[in-house]
């Protein structure tokens, strides 16, 4: 049923249809109207869930790890420095290959504290073994939880899942949104049934010490599942998911009007909204540009990517996270993939909106002017110059 | 592939711990026990077994020789040998 | 499965803990007493690393290790899990971690669980110092004690600071029950466990575990260690109900607590000084006055 709906609530909504037995977070802004949404679904008895309010992140993360290893589906959410603050046990979820579904409300880090969006807590967590999907709009958002869960949850998987969504742009904003109804979630969504949990029936032990004879082999199977059986199994739940509910939302990535693009801008997240309307005014002025949104950031995509780009003859990527010290995360994976090609496009990264700074049409177009132009790795855009030549000495 | 990450329970019982025992190993009078079972009550590495009085014995599979047995042995029945000395 | 390993024991033989290791004999005593219908998360320390070696488990029970500091937390979750399922009155949790990864680390998460109402016993083995990474100083570690990062110098007698008083601070959140023991009275320590896990909500068990290696003593000496700091008064057992202290273990005939000082590596640098032994006899002076040991 289609409604107008804050996003955050959407993700309550959504959450609720997945039924999860188990809901932990801890206060965090812009995440709080998730939680605040469940919460209530609760209280009013229209979740059967057990809402446990815990006293920080880390043991958020941890209560679901502890609920998901009884076999029990969990769910949890947070934001930046909570993020940051679960990052130990995110990792430790992920080695133990437990399904937990958590939506990321993208904020900026501190120092300087900022409750503004970009990219860069969830950025931070790529390499923790979790599933990556970056949301552009509120369905995004609603879709990806549901099939997250189917993915994650399938036994040969066994892997978490996070669902990013941009602080504010989304969490805060209002759309239509089409929410489904707990009979097509239920046809679509079957109840989690893990090869492996705590039971009394069973007594198995979970969270071993892996000493050097086994630890390797416990990230390449990681590293097997999410390059492997993820990269398939995302299609595949996507199908499925279009033929219950009717539309394909979810995907390794989407293109739009790349066919004959000369110049590809690649984006994340809600701005792809924005770089689309730039396209369209581009393509009416007889300009080739088209845009490719990374949907699935983890597993990355590397032959979706590739195929794509090498069309272009002009890649321009535009990111909200930077690795301090060395360039943006997603062009230099990027340009990995160009590595060593004769035909390859000339690659440039711009970094962008850091700390809910506005990424306007005009950011874009001065993005595409500058991937015109000579290559260049990581120009921040939009900045205030004035604000640079501050010395601490004045102080 | 998830093997590695779970273990079965009580599957430890493979790694035979007695090869740690280097000096001395508990020796087991069986005469004046009375089966109060501290000895089994006690033992840290879970390994003696037994129910009746004088039936109380340690699994030397096992046993790594501390001597708490000996030490909480009301009537003095175990005693620590030299691993040289017989069975 | 079952049947190949099979023990009465919920906690088994092979592990790796060393020769007369309290926390090993502590562990087992807890999981023994709770019984089978239980399932136990365990943080990251000695026990975690002794008993769980991939591809082995010492456990006869399901069992989870996650993190250092998360034990309680984790605990809450299955909790709940169990909760959600229907389970929570068939199957109890017991939560456990060592002094390090209770009393520092660990302290947040289990203020958190206990504080929120979760039907889990939380059992900290004291063993007085971070053992797994080398004897370093935790709050636990007691008066003089001679760690890695308390040693004595020039300037220094050992660990400058006293013991934090967890039991009394898990008290005061007001939960039904919150106690010591130690291994040196296993009966009464297996009486603890079996009521607190006879009481539905958050409970606290606090276990002396003497450590041959980090206190510096033959293994043979555990269980006397044990006894002698109880009976010296310097390890008072305690019980506290819904915030009040409701029973104390009696030492009618305190020990000086010379004779349980001399037997330890780590306090060897005092042993000889009237002064400082002087110190720790005022310590379980005080203890035995404030709690009415004798």
């Amino acid at each position: 049923m289609k409604k107008f709906l804050e996003g955050s609530q959407a993700v309550a909504k959504a959450v609720k249809l997945a039924k999860p037995g188990v809901i932990s977070a801890y206060p965090i802004t812009p995440q709080t109207h998730i939680v605040e949404g469940l919460a209530q679904f609760v209280a009013d008895g229209e979740l059967k869930s057990e809402f446990v309010n815990v006293e920080s992140e880390h043991s958020a993360a941890s209560a679901v790890l502890g609920a998901e290893a009884c076999g029990v589906r969990s769910f949890t959410a947070t934001s930046s420095q909570g993020l940051i603050l679960m990052s130990e046990v995110l990792f430790n979820i992920a080695g133990m290959r437990l399904p937990v579904m958590l939506v990321c409300a993208n904020r900026a880090l501190s120092a300087p504290i900022n409750i503004w969006n970009d990219h860069q807590d969830s950025i931070a967590l790529r390499d923790s073994g979790w599933i990556q999907f970056y949301a552009e709009n509120h369905q995004e958002v609603v879709d990806f939880i549901l099939q997250g869960y189917k993915i994650g949850e399938n036994p040969k998987i066994m892997l978490p899942v996070m669902v990013c969504m941009d602080g504010y742009i989304l969490t805060h904003g209002m759309e239509v949104v089409d929410i489904p109804s707990q009979e097509q979630v239920d046809k679509f969504l079957p109840p989690y049934n893990p090869p492996y949990k705590l039971d009394i029936d069973n007594p198995l032990s979970l969270g071993l010490l892996g000493d050097p004879t086994v630890y390797m082999e416990t990230r390449y199977a990681i590293q097997d599942t999410l390059n492997n059986d993820v990269l398939k199994l995302i299609p595949q739940v996507s199908s499925e998911f279009e033929s219950i509910f009717g539309r394909r939302t979810l995907k390794l990535v989407e293109t739009y009007k790349t066919e004959d693009a000369e110049v590809i801008l690649v984006a994340m997240g809600s701005v792809a909204g924005t770089i689309k309307d730039v396209i369209d005014e581009e393509r009416s002025k007889g300009k080739k540009v088209g845009l490719l949104k990374i949907v699935t950031y983890r597993p990355f995509p590397k032959e979706e990517v590739f195929n794509i780009l090498k069309q272009a003859s002009r890649v321009g990527v535009i990111e909200k996270a930077i690795s301090l010290g060395s360039d943006g995360p997603l062009y230099t994976e990027i340009s990995a993939l160009f590595s060593g090609e004769k035909n390859s496009p000339q690659i440039s990264g711009f970094i962008a909106g850091l700390g809910g700074r506005d990424i306007t049409e005009k950011t874009i177009q001065t993005v595409i002017e500058l991937v015109k132009g000579k290559k260049t790795s990581c120009i921040f855009m939009d900045l205030n110059k004035e604000l640079l030549w501050e010395d601490f000495r004045v102080i | 592939m998830f093997s590695i990450l779970v273990a079965k329970a009580g599957s430890s019982k493979d790694n035979k711990t007695g090869s740690w025992r280097s000096v001395k190993r508990p020796k087991f009078l069986q005469k004046d026990c009375i089966g109060c079972g501290l000895c089994k009550l006690i033992c840290p590495e879970a390994c003696i077994e037994g129910e009746e009085k004088n039936t109380y014995r340690p699994d030397y599979d096992y046993c790594k020789g501390c001597g708490l047995c000996a030490y909480i042995c009301p009537k003095k029945d175990i005693e620590m040998i030299l691993e040289t000395e017989e069975k | 499965m079952l049947s190949k390993h099979f023990s009465e024991h919920n906690f088994v033989s092979g592990h790796t803990a060393c020769a007369g290791c309290g926390q090993a004999l502590a562990a087992r005593l807890v999981v023994d007493a709770a019984g089978k219908n239980t399932i136990a998360t365990n943080a990251t320390g000695c026990l975690e690393v002794f008993s769980t070696k991939a591809p082995q488990s010492s456990w006869n029970i399901p069992w989870i290790h996650s993190l250092f500091e998360n034990s309680a937390a984790v605990g809450s979750g299955v909790e709940s899990a169990l909760r959600y399922l229907g389970k929570i009155d068939k199957v109890r949790v017991i939560s456990q971690g060592g002094d390090g990864g209770t009393s520092d680390i660990g302290l947040q998460a289990l203020s958190g669980m206990l504080e929120r109402g979760h039907d889990v016993l939380y059992v900290c083995y004291d063993n007085e110092a971070y053992m797994n990474t080398g004897i370093q100083r935790s709050s636990l570690t007691p008066f003089s004690a001679n760690t890695t990062t308390s040693p004595p110098g020039k300037v220094s007698t050992g660990n400058p600071k006293l013991k934090k008083p967890l039991v009394e601070i898990c008290s005061a959140h007001h939960i039904p029950y919150s106690a010591s023991a130690s291994v040196g009275y296993p009966q009464d320590l297996q009486r603890k466990v079996k009521k607190a896990l006879s009481i539905r909500g958050p409970k606290f068990l606090q276990i002396h575990c003497p450590c041959p290696l980090g206190w510096r003593y033959e293994p043979g000496l555990t269980l006397e260690i044990a006894r002698l700091a109880v009976g010296s008064g310097l390890y008072p057992l305690i019980e506290y109900e819904y915030g009040k202290l409701t029973k104390v273990f009696k030492i009618p005939k305190p020990k000086p607590v010379e004779e349980y000082l001399k037997l330890q590596g780590r306090f060897r640098h005092i042993v000889n000084s009237q002064e400082e032994v002087a110190k720790i006899q005022k310590i379980a002076d005080k203890n035995i006055d404030y709690y009415q040991l004798k």
